[in-house]
């Protein structure tokens, strides 16, 4: 299948600190790809720049940021405005070409329809979250770029998130997430995109990660673990 | 980009005691400076110009001799004098600005007090360049010329009295050129005219005439009481009466220049603070990374927090126009003008804080720093170029070039009293429109 995101060597430094060395990665139509590391790995990098939200100092990235749905680390919206302002604004400035259908049809997606009068700095932090997400599918993207959703989510509020994304991958949308964490990789992603100190040391599914390592006995994390000393982390 | 202002508005809009406070903050402030103004620095320096020979200074009136120079030296009650030998002298320390004014006495000014005769009359150069400088030396010069005459009409008026008392009771009167002339005086005229009536005969035709001198001479029972000193005072006037040359133009009368100079700082407080506020809040708030991946480019996103800061400041300045339009008389006829020159201000200080506010990057910080930047500048512009040495002044007439301050208040000037050129202070705030975006879109690189 024609993959739908490709980025090639991609290399981004902050002054000397290398965040990225070269880092390549392919995504077909409605695949999951899961991107873990540890801390300061260069995952929030690495979407950033799939984004369109930096640049890369070398490499390159298939798509521009216009056909690429965002949702930061950080929750990226007004505090001061309500939810539903704070979709159509967006929609607005994303030109979407229908703006109320488009807001519509995101309080409805994410379940927001009754607190869309809130202002978002009363929500709580998984409803935030939703709008969060909802602002980043405005556009409907073909590829959804999600950083760290679920950290900040209690296990129910993430059991609903992944029922969300798993939704949006049947229906033909790549989403490539980051996570720390690692067995929601092993449970939600067809592709692993392993980091380390801005280096990809793995591509492939996570059942492959645990044959690379070798070893049966060991669970998903263990193995992970392991992987990353072998490799000299 | 206008979804981002119409947003911006709205986040004001939800934020009433944020906006209460910067409106209200600059109004107290403007104000406050604005009294601080009015009061004026104590003893201004005044260059000084004595051209009577110190051999002249002695005038004489009526035998009595007065010391001109006495005089003079109280008209240095409350100014600095600088001596200088020659007007030219003066006129160019006037224009340097290194006195805020001049003070001369001319040559003649003893013969023409000497001659009683009109007034003498002492000249009175400033500088117009600011009308807060104008008044004060203005008001300084005429308050202490007032003074001096006040004394000399007293000592004029001493020896006129006792000069019409000689009339009166006989003595010697002294007069300029003849010198001590012996003066019979009315009382005994009255008695030598009462010995010679007397001896005519009673049929004398003369008689009749005679009486009638007598009756007059004895006018001098009433003595002085004839003439009331105030009366006396009245005839005497003025000896001395300044004459005032402004050199440049500028007629701007001191209450409207205040009201530039409060509205001024008030566009200043208002539109720093908005512009680098709102530029900061929005990378505080995180939406600035989703904006700039192409939603808006980060030189719109600096133009609509410019626009929105001057079009908010504009509309409260404009308010506050018309507010002290009520009491202090402004021409309305002239409102365009204030609207250009303000909107001009308005846009200056709006680069100037998306400066401050990409720099800072964060709301506190960029607060902070405006509000720590603007009271300086203010002050800088305000400084009368007397008041300090000529080396500081030109390093001060720099500084304040380079923040929108000084022009701003100097285009609202012109908007509003017709005082001087709009076109050179709105061309500087054109420049430095650019300039300040300029080092904001470059401060930006690194803002996220
Ligand atoms: N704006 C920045 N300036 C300097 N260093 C940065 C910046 N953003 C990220 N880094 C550095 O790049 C590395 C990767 O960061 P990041 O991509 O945020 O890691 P992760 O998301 O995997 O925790 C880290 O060492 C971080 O300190
Ligand atoms: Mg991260």
């Amino acid at each position: 299948m024609e993959p739908v995101l490709e980025a090639e060597g991609l290399v981004k430094r902050f002054g000397d600190r290398e965040a990225l060395r070269g880092v390549s990665l392919s995504v077909a139509p409605g695949e999951l790809v899961g991107v873990i590391g540890p801390n300061g790995a260069g995952k929030t990098t690495l979407l950033s720049i799939l984004a369109g939200s930096q640049r890369p100092d070398e490499g390159e990235v298939s798509r521009s940021p216009g056909e690429v749905g965002w949702v930061p680390q950080q929750a990226a919206l007004y505090g001061k405005l309500t939810v539903e302002e704070n979709l159509r604004l967006f929609a607005r400035l994303e030109k979407c070409p229908d703006v109320g259908a488009a807001v519509d049809g995101m309080l409805e997606q994410t379940q927001l329809g009754d607190r869309r009068h809130s202002p978002v700095a009363e929500l709580s932090g998984g409803n935030r979250q939703r709008v969060n997400i909802a602002i980043g599918l405005l556009p409907d993207p073909p590829v959804l770029l999600l950083d760290e959703p679920s950290t900040a989510l209690d296990p129910r509020q993430r059991e609903r998130l992944w029922e969300f994304i798993l939704a949006l991958s049947k229906g033909g949308t790549a989403v490539i997430y980051s996570t720390h964490n690692v067995a929601e990789a092993e449970r939600y992603a067809s592709q692993l995109a392993v980091l380390a100190d801005g280096e990809r040391l793995f591509s492939g599914s996570p059942a492959e990660l645990e044959q690379t390592v070798g070893t049966s006995d060991l669970d998903f994390e263990e193995a992970f673990v392991r992987f990353l000393h072998d490799q000299g982390h | 980009m206008r979804w981002l202002f119409l947003k911006d508005l709205t986040i004001l809009r939800r934020s009433p005691l944020l906006v209460a406070l910067l409106v209200i903050y600059p109004i107290v402030i403007s104000v406050l400076i604005g009294f601080a103004l009015s009061a004026g620095p104590d003893k201004p320096k005044v260059a000084f110009v004595n051209e009577v020979p110190a051999s002249e200074n002695i005038i004489n009136l009526g035998g009595e001799e007065v010391d001109v120079s006495k005089y003079a030296d109280q008209i240095f009650e409350s100014i600095d004098p600088v001596r200088v030998s020659s007007r030219e002298e003066a006129l160019k320390k006037v224009e340097d600005g290194e006195v805020l004014g001049a003070l001369i006495i001319p040559a003649d000014i003893t013969d023409k007090l000497d001659s009683g005769l009109g007034s003498a009359q002492v000249e009175v150069i400033y500088n117009a360049e600011d009308p807060l400088k104008r008044d004060l030396v203005r008001n300084t010069i005429k308050s202490q010329v007032q003074d001096a005459n006040a004394a000399l009409t007293k000592r004029f008026t001493e020896l006129a009295i006792r000069d019409l008392n000689t009339v009166l009771q006989g003595g010697t009167i002294n007069f300029p050129i003849r010198g001590d002339v012996d003066i019979l005086g009315l009382q005994k005229s009255r008695e030598v005219l009462e010995q010679a009536r007397d001896e005519l005969p009673e049929d004398s035709p003369a008689r009749p005439e005679i009486e009638r001198v007598i009756q007059f001479a004895g006018l001098a029972d009433f003595g002085l009481d004839l003439f009331p000193p105030e009366k006396v005072l009245a005839a005497v006037g003025e000896p001395i009466q300044p004459k005032l040359t402004e050199v440049e133009g500028g007629r701007t009368p001191l209450d409207a220049f205040a009201v530039a100079i409060a509205v001024t700082v008030s566009l200043m407080f208002v539109t720093l603070l908005l512009a680098a506020g709102t530029l900061a809040a929005e990378r505080e708030e995180n939406a600035f990374l989703r904006l700039v991946r192409g939603l808006v480019s980060k030189t719109g996103l600096l133009v609509e927090k410019i626009g929105l800061a001057a079009f908010c400041s504009l509309v409260v300045t404009l308010l506050m126009m018309c507010g002290l339009a009520l009491f202090v008389g402004l021409d309305f006829g002239r409102a365009g003008f204030w609207v250009i020159a303000l909107a001009a201000g308005a846009l200056a200080f709006g680069a100037m804080g998306v400066a401050i506010g990409a720099l800072t990057r964060e709301v506190r910080a960029a607060s902070l720093l405006a509000f720590m930047i603007s009271l300086p500048i203010a002050f800088l512009a305000i400084v009368p170029s007397g008041a300090v040495s000529p080396a500081l002044y030109d390093v001060i007439r720099v500084v304040s070039a380079l923040f929108p301050f000084k022009p701003t208040l100097a285009a609202l000037d012109a908007a509003i009293n017709d005082a001087g050129s709009l076109t050179t202070p709105l061309l500087h705030l054109a420049a430095l429109v650019a300039a300040f975006s300029l080092a904001a879109r470059l401060a930006l690189r690194r803002f996220v």
